[in-house]
């Protein structure tokens, strides 16, 4: 049976290396987000790659009111319903630090938005029985930096969640991947600096139909940041509050 | 972040450019990077030289622009944004019966690379140029988007295909794909004992796809020795294809040294049997042999090198002949060598193909090759050739205007299109191509 993926933030470039590969398996693809016209280019690009189906859908994580018809779009298909989060937003700290009600709307997109979308389909997920939810968090809602926590924390939340929607999912046959990718080659770090061991958004899209295919339950993407990040998260306090890195 | 500051080369790398290059991962933000910015738009820098840099200026990389807008699976037509590469179609169209109707020698040129450079294949002689194939092109320029076809803004067409990138930003295009039987080819390869029995042998070769690889290190009696290879698509079952290797870093001098490329350039013709033989490969083998390695260029060492590639009339075989006596001689030549009947097809003003034989070589960069790379680009003015520009680094401003009778209706063309030279690049600014009109 063809299976259903709903991709929320789908035009960044990691969703859409990760919508091509589902897309040429050949599952029903829904990419949802804020650009219908990108959308629907990425749409037909998908159906080209031998996606059964594919559609543009409006989400915006900031606007819950209309989650419920994309879910009840979905639901009139068949299949397992999966669901591919890429949401999230990533302002300059010294942005909020000029602005701290910008804090508002980096929760809303990488946290609140995307785990009130799943709060909507997670009951659909358990009617049929299955499905898999891949959460796109970050190496940074590892530990609060200097340099992005406010982003960060959102990240962590949203970790959080996807642990206690892994632990809900389970009982109904349902899983829950969490990623936690270091830093990809996307329009988001273009130009940035400091960038190291870029990864491209393909890798990405290999690592993430990997972990679902073996049911893995916290990925780090490329592998290596696992270790980088058991180190950095080993820190002591007393002596990672004085760092910055 | 729009812009990241790059330094980058063509595949030759023997000169590079630094600048800011924005990557667009939407139409969107193309057009604003083209507002904040304007510069040429560049794909994954396969031309050799300088064709694709834009040293000390902005540029516009459309990789990420590279998604299947629409297929009309009954008239075989891809609306296709420029970012995608040609071999990437080809692996998702061969299966269902379609090919892009022209492939350069690597799948990794990108669609809006090779309507830029009106890029040739191995079926040149039967199809013509990827341009000619092209049903339409979407261009942006400013803030104006403009749809231009073979009969629709039809001069602005014909200075944009193999234009360059100078008339504006070739954001997508509907291409005619040609029907194929499937994605393997029949290929048959034949020893060709010397350069006379080579142009024999490619004016009466009667395959869809035909290109000759040439022992550039052989003199005298052997002298154009090489293989003929012949091929036609065909379906069937091959076994998939191995994984691609990479060069992992610059290879040392003594890799293409003289005795070792003789003894390559040997072996390799010795690899087909006397009497030839035919067999079966799937299309990327064929097309792009030397994409299963990635890198490859680095097999030059970090000084690069530089492909000679001209045309010549069909008049003037002996002026070739003296091209590659002169090549044998010189000792300097790698084992990349290509010979190939071209037919009269081309689409754009500053097109390269023309009827006639085409020949490339590739020299690892040096003050030697430069000298002979000099003389041969005089040779192939003198012959009424042309030497190809997406290849080129080297060739002088005073040549230009007898090789592309074109160019100065190109050149007005393109002053018109982009009167503040937001597109010039390093290949247009060093043959003084824009004021040529």
């Amino acid at each position: 049976m063809t299976d259903n993926w709903i991709i929320l933030g789908a035009t960044s470039s990691m969703a859409k290396a990760f919508a091509r590969a589902v897309s040429s398996e050949g599952a029903r693809v829904f990419l949802a987000g804020r650009d219908l016209e990108d959308l629907r280019v990425s749409a037909s690009d998908c159906v080209q790659r031998g996606a059964e189906a594919a559609e543009a859908m409006m989400f915006d994580a900031r606007q819950q009111p209309g989650f419920k018809a994309i879910v009840d779009r979905v639901a009139q298909e068949d299949g397992m319903i999966n669901v591919a989060v890429f949401v999230g937003s990533m302002p300059a700290q010294s942005d909020i630090d000029a602005d701290p009600s910008l804090i508002d709307g980096v929760i809303k997109d990488s946290f609140t938005g995307p785990a009130a979308f799943l709060q909507t389909i997670a009951p659909e997920m358990e009617e049929r029985g299955g499905g898999t939810v891949i959460g796109v968090g970050s190496v940074a809602g590892d530990r609060g930096r200097i340099g992005n926590y406010v982003y960060g924390s959102a990240k962590a939340g949203f970790h959080t969640y996807l642990s206690g929607l892994r632990n809900r999912l389970t009982r109904s046959g349902g899983h829950v991947v969490t990623v936690k990718p270091g830093f990809v080659d996307s329009a988001m770090t273009w130009g940035i600096e400091g960038m190291f061991l870029v990864a491209p958004p393909e890798k990405v899209a290999t690592d993430l139909l990997r972990a679902v295919e073996k049911k893995k339950n916290v990925i780090y993407t490329p592998f290596f940041w696992a270790i980088i990040m058991g180190i950095i998260t080993r820190i002591p306090e007393r002596i990672f509050k004085k760092m910055s890195i | 972040m729009l812009w990241k500051t790059l330094t980058y080369s063509g595949w030759g790398r023997v000169a590079e450019a630094t600048g800011p290059v924005a990557r667009p991962e939407r139409v969107s933000s193309l057009a604003a990077a083209l507002a904040d910015d304007a510069g040429p738009a560049i794909g994954n820098c396969r031309s050799y030289g300088d064709a694709c840099l834009s040293d000390g200026r902005s540029a516009i990389k459309m990789v990420r622009l590279d998604r299947m807008i629409s297929f009309d699976a009954d008239a075989g037509v891809l609306d296709v944004e420029a970012g995608m590469c040609v071999g990437e179609i080809a692996k998702i169209f061969a299966p269902q019966g379609w090919l892009p109707a022209v492939m350069p020698g690597t799948g990794f040129a990108t669609v809006g690379g090779c309507i830029a450079n009106d890029v040739h294949g191995k079926n040149h002689h039967g199809a013509g140029s990827f341009g000619q194939h092209v049903v339409e092109i979407t261009l942006m320029n400013g803030d104006k988007t403009t749809v231009i076809s073979p009969s629709k803004n039809a001069a602005l067409f014909k200075a944009t295909v193999g234009g360059l990138g100078q008339t504006g930003v070739i954001v997508s295009a509907k291409l005619q794909l040609l029907a194929c039987k499937g994605d393997v080819m029949m290929v048959t390869e034949r020893r060709i004992d010397g350069f006379d029995e080579f142009i024999e042998a490619l004016d009466a070769s009667q395959a869809s796809y035909t290109v000759g690889w040439i022992d550039a290190t052989a003199k005298g009696d052997a002298l154009g020795r090489g293989i003929l290879e012949e091929g036609e698509t065909g379906y069937g079952l091959v076994p998939a294809k191995k994984k691609s290797k990479t060069v992992p870093f610059n290879a040392p001098r003594f890799a293409l040294s003289k005795p070792i490329v003789k003894m390559f350039n040997s072996a390799y013709f010795r690899r087909v049997p006397e009497n030839g033989r035919t067999s079966v490969k799937p299309i990327q083998d064929f097309f792009f042999p030397l994409d299963a390695i990635h890198d490859w260029n680095k097999l030059y060492g970090k000084q690069g090198f530089m492909q000679f590639q001209c045309v010549v009339p069909p008049g003037q075989i002996d002026a070739l002949k003296r091209m590659l006596e002169k090549i044998a001689h010189s000792g300097l030549a790698s084992p990349l060598a290509v010979l190939k009947r071209m037919g009269g097809g081309a689409a754009g003003l500053m097109s390269f193909p023309m009827e006639g034989y085409t020949l490339a070589v590739d020299f690892r960069s040096s003050a030697k090759a430069l000298k002979l790379i000099a003389e041969l680009e005089t040779t192939t003015a003198e012959a009424g050739g042309r030497v190809y520009l997406a290849k080129d680094a080297t060739l002088e401003a005073k040549h230009l205007p007898a090789m592309y009778p074109n160019l100065s209706k190109f050149s007005a063309a393109a002053n018109k299109a982009d009167p503040d030279g937001n597109f010039e690049t390093d290949l247009t600014s060093r043959l003084r191509i824009r004021s040529a009109s």
